[in-house]
C-alpha cells in the first residue's frame, strides 16, 4: 500500500542508522552544493549572482565572517549527528536509549540547519535565531544522553576476563570508555564555544578565528573561540577514528596500547585545548603531548588494520605464500577499507606534519610573509582535515550500505584518488611560498587548482552518484530501504561474546 | 594484474608531468594593458583634505575619531614618483645601494618582548631589491629609471622602511590606521570606498578582469587612478574613489600604515591589493607583515599636515 511503503521509507530515513546516515550526508552534499556557489571559481562565473537572486539571499558585506560561522556550525551539526549515529550504532547501548538519542540529535540538527541558514542568508528573523539555538542545544542533549548511555562503569557493559578487547582489571571496557570520553570532552567544548558566541549576540558581531591569528594580545573569548574550533574537530576525528576501529574489529595486544593512549589522548588534549584561555602559554606544550598519544593510537589501529586487509583477501584468495605485488594487490583490492586508514595515513603529510612544521619553524619563515599568507595556511589545514574525515566517512557509509562489485571499486577509487589528489595540491599551494615567490607562482597555482578541481569534483561526482543511486532506491517498490532488517534502528552490535544479550 | 600495474604507472606519470607542467617559479608575461593604458587615470601628486572628527569604523561600525585634520595623496605613490625620489635621496645620502639592494637607516622600534614580537634594532633596513624580477625600478649607469609601461603604476617591492624613508624625505608621514580607515570611508560606515557593491568596473582585484591580468591569470598593477569612469577595451569603470576623491582605497596594492602595535612588530597593510579576492576589498579587513617584506601587491601612500 502506498501509504505503507511511505511509512516505511520514512521509518528507514528517520529510525535506521544507514537512512539516518544517508538522510544526514544528502543535506550536508545539498547545503554544500548551493553554498559553494557562494565563492571561487562559481562566484566568478556569475553563477553566485544566480543563486542569491533566485533563493532570495540577503547577503550584507558586513555580515558575511557571521554568516560564516553559522553555515560552519549547521553543517558541523550534521556531523556531529552522523557521528552520532555511527557511535549508537556501533557501540552496546540499550536500544530505547539509542533511538532517543537518534531522534534527539536528528531533531537538533535539522532544526538548527533549517533555522541557522534561513537566519544567515535569508534576512534576519529573530525566531529563527532562536530556533536555531534550540536546535544547537538538542543536539547537546542528545550529547549528554548518549554520555549517560555509554557510562562505561555499569556491570552490564563490563567485558569478560578472556575478552581480546582493552579492559581494565575489573572489566571496564577501554574503547567504551574512550568513546565515553571523547562525548564529554566534546560536550564541555561545545558550553567553551557557546560561552563565547553567547557573547557575540545574534551571530553577527564575530570573527573568522584565522584573522585574528597575529593579534598579540586576544581576549579570553576570543581564545575560547580558537580553543573550540580546534578541539571539536579534533574530537569528531578521535570519534570516527574509534568507529573505524569498530568496523575492522579492532583488538589483541594493539587494542589494549591503543585504547589508554587514546583515553588519555582525549583528555589531554581537550585540556590542553581549554587551556588556551587562561594559560596560553603552555597550551601548546599540553596539546602536543595529547595530540601525541591520540595519533600513537590510531597508528596501533592502522598499524592492526592494513595487515588484516592482506591476510584476510590471500586467504580468501587461497594464497599461503604471496609475492610482494600479491600482497599489494591484496591491499589494495578493497578500496573502501585500504581508504579509510590510508586516509589516516595521509592525513599525516598534509595536515599533523604541515601543523608541526609550522609551528617549529612559525617565526623563521612563516612569520616572515604577510599574514594572508598564513591566513591561507591555516584555512586549507582545517579544510583538509575536516574533508579527510568527511571522505573516510563516505568510505565508510558505502560499506555498510552494500556498496559491491565494480561500484564499490569506481566509488572508493574515486574518493581516495580524487580526495589526494586534491588535497595534495592544496597542501603545496598552502606552502607555495616557501619554494615560490608571489611574483612567479601564477603557473603553478593554476596547475594546483586544475589539480585541486579536478579531484574534488572526482569525489563529489563520486558521492552526488552514490546519493542519487540511494535517491532511486528510495522511490523503487522493493529498493534497500525496503529490507526489514534496515526498517528498525540497529543497535545491536555484538563486540565480545560477553557482552551479547544486554541491547535487548 | 597487468591492467592494474598499468593504472598505476599512469597514474604516477599524470601526476608527476602535472605537477612539472606547473613549474616551480615562472615570470608572467607582460599584460596586454601595459603599451595601451599607460597614463594614470588622474594626477598623481594631488592631495585632498580630510577634516578631523568622528567616524564609523571596523566591520561593525564603531564610533571613531581623527584628531586633526590631514591631507592625504588622492593615488598610491607611483613608481616615477619612487624611482625621482631614490634619485634624489642617493644623492643627498639618505638612502644606500649595495648589490642592486637599497637600504637605510632607521632608528628601531621600543621592544616589548611579545611572544612572537621581532626586535627591530637600530640600523640599516633593505627598502627595496632591485634584483628582484618584480621591481618595476631599476639602476643603470648611476640614476634610477622604471620599467617602461609602468611608469604610473603604484610602486611596490618596497618595505615599511622604504615607504616610510619616502615619507619622511619629503616631510610628509605615513598615515596612521584611522586616517587611512576615514579618508577611505568618509563618515557613513559603507564597506567599500566608493558604496555597497563590488564589481568588475570598480578596483583591481584578483581575476577582476581588467587589461592588467594575463591570460594566464596574473593580476598586474594597474595605473593609478584607472577607475575613474572611462572604458578601457571592453571595461567599462566607474568613478571608483571615495567620499573623499582617493582613488584606488581598495584593491590595486595593499598600502603601508604608519602604525607600530604593542608586543607586535608587524606593520598593517589596508585596502586589499590585486592579488585579494573581492571580500578583502571591504574597508576594515586587513594585512600585515613584518616591516622589512617587500612584495608586488604592496605599496603606499602618504599624508601631511594641511598646508
Amino acid at each position: 500500500m502506498p501509504a505503507d511503503g511511505l511509512r516505511h521509507r520514512l521509518e528507514y530515513l528517520f529510525m535506521s542508522t544507514k537512512g539516518l546516515v544517508l538522510m544526514a550526508i544528502g543535506i550536508i552534499a545539498l547545503v554544500t552544493v548551493v553554498w559553494g556557489t557562494l565563492s571561487g571559481p562559481m562566484a566568478e562565473w556569475g553563477v553566485k549572482d544566480v543563486v542569491v537572486d533566485l533563493l532570495g539571499m540577503d547577503l550584507v558585506h558586513a555580515e558575511r565572517e557571521g554568516r560564516l560561522v553559522m553555515l560552519y556550525h549547521t553543517i558541523a551539526m550534521a556531523m556531529v549527528a552522523i557521528t552520532v549515529y555511527l557511535i549508537t550504532d556501533n557501540v552496546k547501548i540499550r536500544r530505547a536509549n539509542a533511538a532517543m538519542i537518534n531522534s534527539t540529535v536528528t531533531a537538533g540538527y535539522l532544526i538548527s540547519m533549517f533555522f541557522g541558514l534561513g537566519y544567515a542568508y535569508f534576512g534576519h528573523n529573530q525566531t529563527y535565531h532562536g530556533l536555531y539555538l534550540l536546535g544547537m542545544s538538542l543536539v547537546f542533549y542528545a550529547g549528554i544522553l548518549l554520555a549517560i548511555a555509554l557510562w562505561p562503569w555499569r556491570d552490564e557493559f563490563r567485558l569478560s576476563g578472556n575478552s581480546p578487547y582493552a579492559r581494565t582489571r575489573s572489566g571496564i571496557d577501554l574503547e567504551r570508555t574512550a568513546i565515553w570520553a571523547t562525548v564529554v570532552a566534546a560536550l564541555g567544548s561545545a558550553a567553551l564555544g557557546a560561552w563565547a558566541g553567547s557573547h557575540y549576540g545574534s551571530g553577527f558581531n564575530t570573527f573568522l578565528a584565522e584573522d585574528t591569528i597575529r593579534l598579540p594580545i586576544k581576549g579570553p573569548l576570543e581564545l575560547a573561540v580558537i580553543g573550540h574550533l580546534h578541539i571539536m574537530l579534533a574530537l569528531i576525528g578521535i570519534a570516527i577514528t574509534l568507529v573505524i576501529g569498530r568496523w575492522f574489529d579492532f583488538k589483541g595486544i594493539l587494542h589494549r596500547i591503543s585504547m589508554p593512549s587514546m583515553i588519555i589522548g582525549t583528555v589531554v588534549l581537550t585540556l590542553g585545548a581549554w587551556a588556551v584561555v587562561p594559560y596560553q602559554e603552555i597550551a601548546h606544550w599540553i596539546i602536543y603531548a595529547g595530540a601525541s598519544f591520540s595519533m600513537l593510537a590510531a597508528l596501533f589501529m592502522v598499524i592492526y588494520g592494513l595487515p588484516k586487509i592482506v591476510h584476510e583477501r590471500l586467504r580468501e584468495q587461497g594464497l599461503d605464500r604471496a609475492t610482494l605485488w600479491q600482497k599489494a594487490m591484496a591491499l589494495l583490492h578493497d578500496p573502501l577499507r585500504f581508504g579509510s586508514l590510508w586516509q589516516m595515513i595521509f592525513m599525516n603529510f598534509n595536515v599533523s606534519f604541515v601543523g608541526i612544521f609550522m609551528a617549529v619553524k612559525l617565526d623563521e619563515l612563516f612569520r616572515v610573509w604577510p599574514h594572508r599568507e598564513e591566513r591561507i595556511e591555516l584555512t586549507g589545514h582545517w579544510h583538509i582535515l575536516s574533508a579527510l574525515i568527511a571522505t573516510i566517512v563516505l568510505l565508510y557509509f558505502a560499506d555498510r550500505i552494500g556498496l559491491k562489485g565494480r561500484v564499490r571499486q569506481v566509488f572508493g577509487w574515486s574518493v581516495i584518488l580524487g580526495s589526494d589528489i586534491a588535497f595534495g595540491a592544496i597542501t603545496v599551494f598552502e606552502m607555495k611560498r616557501l619554494f615560490v615567490s608571489e611574483y612567479t607562482q601564477q603557473y603553478l597555482v593554476n596547475t594546483l587548482m586544475l589539480m585541486a578541481d579536478f579531484g574534488l569534483a572526482l569525489v563529489l561526482l563520486a558521492t552526488g552518484g552514490l546519493l542519487v543511486w540511494r535517491l532511486v532506491d528510495l522511490v523503487t517498490p522493493r529498493g534497500l530501504w525496503s529490507r526489514i532488517d534496515e526498517s528498525v534502528p540497529d543497535v545491536t552490535v555484538t563486540m565480545d561474546s560477553s557482552q551479547q544479550g544486554v541491547t535487548q | 594484474m597487468k591492467r592494474s600495474k598499468g593504472l598505476a604507472i599512469t597514474f604516477v606519470l599524470l601526476a608527476a608531468i602535472m605537477i612539472w607542467g606547473g613549474g616551480c617559479g615562472k615570470v608572467p608575461q607582460t599584460p596586454a594593458g601595459v603599451g595601451q593604458h599607460d597614463l594614470p587615470g588622474t594626477a598623481a601628486n594631488a592631495w585632498v583634505m580630510v577634516p578631523a572628527g568622528e567616524f564609523l569604523s571596523g566591520q561593525f561600525n564603531e564610533v571613531a575619531a581623527t584628531d586633526r585634520a590631514f591631507e592625504i595623496m588622492t593615488t598610491e605613490v607611483t613608481n616615477e614618483q619612487y624611482a625621482d625620489y631614490l634619485e634624489e635621496a642617493l644623492k643627498a645620502g639618505a638612502v644606500e645601494i649595495e648589490d642592486g639592494r637599497i637600504s637605510g637607516y632607521y632608528p628601531g622600534d621600543e621592544f616589548h618582548g611579545g611572544k612572537h614580537e621581532a626586535e627591530i634594532k637600530e640600523g640599516y633596513y633593505l627598502h627595496m631589491d632591485l634584483n628582484d624580477l618584480a621591481t618595476r625600478i631599476a639602476f643603470e649607469d648611476g640614476s634610477f629609471r622604471v620599467v617602461a609601461g609602468y611608469e604610473h603604476h603604484p610602486v611596490s617591492m618596497v618595505s615599511w622602511f622604504g615607504a616610510k624613508a619616502y615619507a619622511d624625505f619629503h616631510g610628509y608621514r605615513l598615515p596612521t590606521e584611522l586616517e587611512w580607515e576615514k579618508a577611505a570611508r568618509g563618515t557613513d560606515g559603507r564597506p567599500f570606498p566608493w558604496g555597497d557593491e563590488i564589481g568588475h568596473q570598480y578596483a583591481n582585484y584578483y581575476h577582476s578582469g581588467d587589461p592588467f591580468e594575463t591570460s594566464g591569470g596574473y593580476s598586474d598593477t594597474t595605473p593609478v587612478g584607472f577607475y575613474n569612469g572611462e572604458t578601457y577595451g571592453d571595461l567599462e569603470t566607474v568613478q571608483a574613489t571615495s567620499p573623499y576623491g582617493l582613488y584606488d582605497m581598495a584593491g590595486n596594492v595593499g598600502e603601508w600604515t604608519a602604525d607600530i602595535h604593542y608586543k607586535l612588530h608587524d606593520r598593517t597593510i589596508r585596502g586589499g591589493s590585486k592579488a585579494s579576492y573581492e571580500i578583502d576589498l571591504r574597508i576594515w579587513k586587513s594585512n600585515s607583515a613584518p616591516p622589512g617584506y617587500a612584495g608586488p601587491s604592496v605599496g603606499f601612500r602618504c599624508v601631511r599636515d594641511p598646508r
